[in-house]
């Protein structure tokens, strides 16, 4: 492994990690404040059992999302130094912004984690739900820095200068608002489904039923209403997409040859050096009609584009369909969860329903980390889009392969203590929240 | 504008150096503190520090994002040169990060706690240790950006017996913040008297420290004390910072918890103050007498004064509310639900 590779493998691996622990950190928060709010209003325990057994998870997940959060924010220079040089004070607007959202976030944490009986129950509720909203707020400037990358707007660039920044520009760039609305949904959907999928199967090995049931339809319905609204919001990110960067929806794809009425391809191996899917499904038309919303458009294929300038189209490719087939799936699954609550209230004793969400905890995370992985391994070669090349961003100190082997040592032990705590926190509802037994105390 | 983003740097790295440095003194003081006595000392501790504990290290991020937006090429040249202590520095933070919170929700309490006890008390000397080895780093002359060969270029700009006796004091300093905050924190006599014996014990492992600084600037040819005496007002710095050393010993001996935190915020404020005054705006001073400066390699205009806005206008939300969740667990004992 040479030493850009492994700067590149430990900037994903770094992300990838993180990226869980912000969409929980986001996410988390809104549903213990309905908990909590039912809570508040109706005086049932069990709905304050629910509040706290979540922020105490929350809590786990928070402290990992903030140190892998603060190591990005150092990752950044000390495996990009020459981007940062140039891209810091233009991209810098929104986490500058970001910092702001990030300690309201931290404050109120810190009320609402020790603030049980100390304060007004109402001043103590409305500290979570900011926790939440500054959490969605830091996480939507931080894929508007991302969109920058994307996007490159707000600078001037002539002769190798950076002239007449304008950060305002640059945070607001083309492609800010269509990676933000996509980013959020999707952290609703895969926490939404992760969380579910967990309280389902407690109920599938009938411990605790009551708690877990209302925990799994607090989450369920923010799960199944995001699931809906991914689809939706992936189109039109495929659109903008299509207009901004030609080569990556072109990997995405695995389009090579430009052509009118382009079929879309489903599955299949790309087959780089020969320019052509083995194996696929094509339905004719239709790539044309989703990327510029007629079956006729011209859509452009890799041939257009320069050689050294294609990224990986394998990766890219399967990338981009595990994640359009895993939200058809949550999606369809959505769709059955509505149809049992409106029509058919005697699935919801079914098994084969709970199940289903059980076998889907882990789609919406691995989805997230596919749409990652099409955002920017569809960019390379390129750091910031038709700017600055990635090659010529990375750190010129030999050896990075050392610290990429020591982060990964040090992100999997955090996994999998991450995952043991979680299973001691389920296995002991019972034991904390069982009113038969004894009192809760504080936490 | 210029001047109100060093204003933020500054006060984020003071901020950062008093409060976080009391975070890790929180470790550190565990570190020396025996068997016996090192359940009482976390429980007391982890009441005192739990509530701020996440806002500590945002004063880090803020660092970090007032370089890069600000001033990219200072953020850059750091980001390669002292590419090992940061990330020895970053392994610190996240196993301390980790641990800390990891021990009070683990919600079964086992043989894990040691586990976690052992991280978190190891890892916060590491942090500090590494947090004044990078400072120190930083002005003592061995960052060579013209070296050819990888040992002058990332190892001896940082490995200096200047930077490791520095990387010591930051220890000690953090280790008497840490025990000072706390004595307004306990509730008995006996848990006042065990933390104001603690923090002596630090003040005077700071002042042996410091004195085995000043040697190891003279091996090393820093100029440290022309630094600090060459100016009035660095004199007048360290003059105020020694004369309020008997008042502060006077307030440990005493347990008079107000004393402590107002005089020993006041020390760490007069000696960043004195180190930084003298070669300001040059923040990083390199090998061969070139400097990077605050003033010539800030970044351009409109960024400086956007990141200028952006922290005005966020101080307006953070600091009444942190102030607030401060005080709050500082007067309030739990109510009755
Ligand atoms: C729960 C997760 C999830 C699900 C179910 C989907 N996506 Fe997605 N997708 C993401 C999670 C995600 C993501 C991880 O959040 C990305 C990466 C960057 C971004 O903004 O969102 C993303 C990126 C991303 C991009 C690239 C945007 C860019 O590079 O700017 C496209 C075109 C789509 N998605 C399209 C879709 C379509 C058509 C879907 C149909 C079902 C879909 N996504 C489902
Ligand atoms: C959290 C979700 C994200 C994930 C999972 C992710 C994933 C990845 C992956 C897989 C790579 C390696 C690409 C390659 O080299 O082939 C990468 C590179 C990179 N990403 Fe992201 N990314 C995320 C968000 C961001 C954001 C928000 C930023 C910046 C604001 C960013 C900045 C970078 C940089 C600077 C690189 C290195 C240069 C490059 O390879 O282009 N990423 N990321
Ligand atoms: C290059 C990319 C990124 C950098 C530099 C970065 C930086 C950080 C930092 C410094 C923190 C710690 C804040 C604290 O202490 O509370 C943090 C936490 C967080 N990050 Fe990231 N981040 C990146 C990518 C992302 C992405 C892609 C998202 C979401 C879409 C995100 C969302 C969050 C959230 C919500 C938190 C709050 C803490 C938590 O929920 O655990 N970050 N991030």
């Amino acid at each position: 492994m040479d030493n850009f590779f492994a700067a590149r493998s430990q900037m994903a691996l770094s992300l990838g990690f993180h990226i869980i622990f912000a969409c929980i950190g986001m996410v988390m928060p809104f549903f213990m404040a309905v908990a909590h709010y039912i809570w508040l209003k109706t005086g049932n325990e069990v709905y304050r059992d629910i509040t706290k057994a979540w922020s105490k998870g929350v809590a786990i997940f928070f402290a990992t999302g903030a140190v892998s959060g603060t190591v990005l924010s150092f990752e950044l220079g000390l495996l990009w130094p020459k981007f940062m040089e140039h891209a810091g004070p233009i991209f810098g607007m929104p986490f500058s912004l970001e910092g702001t959202a990030f300690f309201i976030e931290a404050i109120a944490l810190g009320f609402f984690l020790y603030g049980w009986n100390r304060f007004n129950r109402w001043f103590h509720w409305f500290t979570g739900v900011v926790v939440g909203v500054s959490g969605l707020v830091s996480g939507i400037l931080v894929v508007a820095a991302n969109a920058w990358m994307n996007s490159p707007a707000g600078f001037d660039y002539v002769n190798g200068q950076y002239l007449n920044i304008d950060p305002i520009k640059a945070m607001f760039n083309e492609a800010w608002f269509s990676q933000a609305l996509h980013m959020s949904i999707a952290a609703f959907a895969s926490t939404g489904f992760a969380v579910a999928g967990i309280h389902a199967l407690m109920i599938l090995r009938k411990s605790h039923v009551t708690f877990h049931k209302r925990a799994f339809r607090i989450s369920a319905v923010f799960a199944t209403v995001a699931a809906l609204l991914q689809p939706l919001s992936g189109d039109i990110s495929a659109k903008d997409v299509a207009k901004r960067q030609p080569a990556k929806l072109a990997a995405m794809e695995a389009h090579f040859k430009t052509e009118e009425k382009a079929a879309l391809i489903l599955g299949g191996i790309p087959d780089e050096k020969e320019k052509k899917v083995n194996y696929a499904i094509e339905i004719p038309g239709a790539l044309s009609f989703l990327a510029h919303g007629n079956f006729h458009a011209e859509v452009t294929g890799l041939d257009r584009i320069p050689e050294e300038n294609h990224p990986p189209v394998a990766v890219t490719h399967y990338a981009f369909q595990v994640m359009v087939g895993l939200g058809t799936i949550m999606m369809l699954i959505s769709v059955l969860y509505y149809i049992t609550i409106w029509k058919k209230k005697s699935w919801l004793e079914k098994r084969w329903l709970l199940k289903l969400f059980v076998i889907a905890t882990p789609m919406g995370f691995i989805a997230v980390e596919a749409g990652w992985t099409v955002t920017e391994v569809g960019r390379q070669p390129w750091i910031i889009y038709g700017v600055m090349r990635t090659v010529n961003a990375v750190t010129p100190m030999p050896g990075i392969l050392y610290s990429f082997y020591i982060f990964t040592a040090v992100y999997i032990s955090l996994s999998c203590i991450v995952a043991f705590l979680l299973y001691r926190q389920i296995s002991m509802v019972g034991k904390l929240y069982d009113h038969s037994v004894e009192p809760i105390n504080a936490i | 504008m210029l001047y109100v983003v060093i204003v933020y740097l500054w006060a984020a790295i003071l901020l950062y150096l008093l409060l976080g440095g009391a975070d890790f003194g929180a470790g550190i003081i565990e570190f020396f503190t025996s068997r016996n006595n090192r359940g009482r000392t976390r429980r007391t501790m982890y009441q005192a520090i739990g509530p701020v504990w996440e806002a500590n290290h945002m004063w880090l991020i803020i660092t970090i994002v007032i370089l890069f937006v600000g001033f990219p090429k200072i953020y850059a040249t750091l980001s390669v040169y002292l590419h090992i202590p940061l990330t020895a520095m970053l392994l610190g933070i996240i196993a301390r990060g980790t641990a800390f919170v990891f021990r009070n929700y683990d919600a079964v309490k086992d043989d894990m706690q040691k586990v976690y006890n052992r991280i978190f008390i190891y890892s916060s000397v590491i942090t500090p240790f590494f947090l004044g080895i990078i400072a120190a780093s930083t002005v003592s002359r061995n960052v060579d950006v013209m070296a050819q060969d990888f040992l002058s270029a990332y190892i001896f700009s940082w490995l200096n017996w200047f930077s490791v006796t520095v990387g010591l004091f930051t220890v000690c300093i953090c280790g008497f913040l840490a025990a000072g905050y706390i004595i307004g924190e306990t509730d008995s006599v006996e848990d006042r008297q065990f933390f104001a014996r603690k923090a002596k014990w630090m003040i005077v492992s700071a002042v042996l420290c410091g004195i085995l600084v000043f040697l190891a600037s003279f091996k090393e040819n820093v100029p440290l004390a022309e630094w600090i005496f060459g100016k009035a007002p660095g004199i007048f710095a360290i003059a105020a910072a020694s004369l309020s050393l008997p008042f502060l010993w006077y307030g440990l001996t005493h347990g008079k918890a107000i004393i402590v935190r107002l005089l020993g915020g006041f020390e760490i404020c007069m000696i960043l103050f004195a180190v930084t005054y003298r070669h300001f705006p040059n923040i990083v001073l390199l090998k061969g007498g070139g400097h990077l400066s605050l003033i010539e390699h800030q970044g351009q205009e409109k960024a400086i004064v956007s990141l200028a806005w952006a922290l005005l206008i966020g101080s307006i939300f953070i600091l009444p509310a942190l102030g607030y969740l401060m005080y709050s667990f500082e007067k309030k004992k739990p109510r009755e639900a």
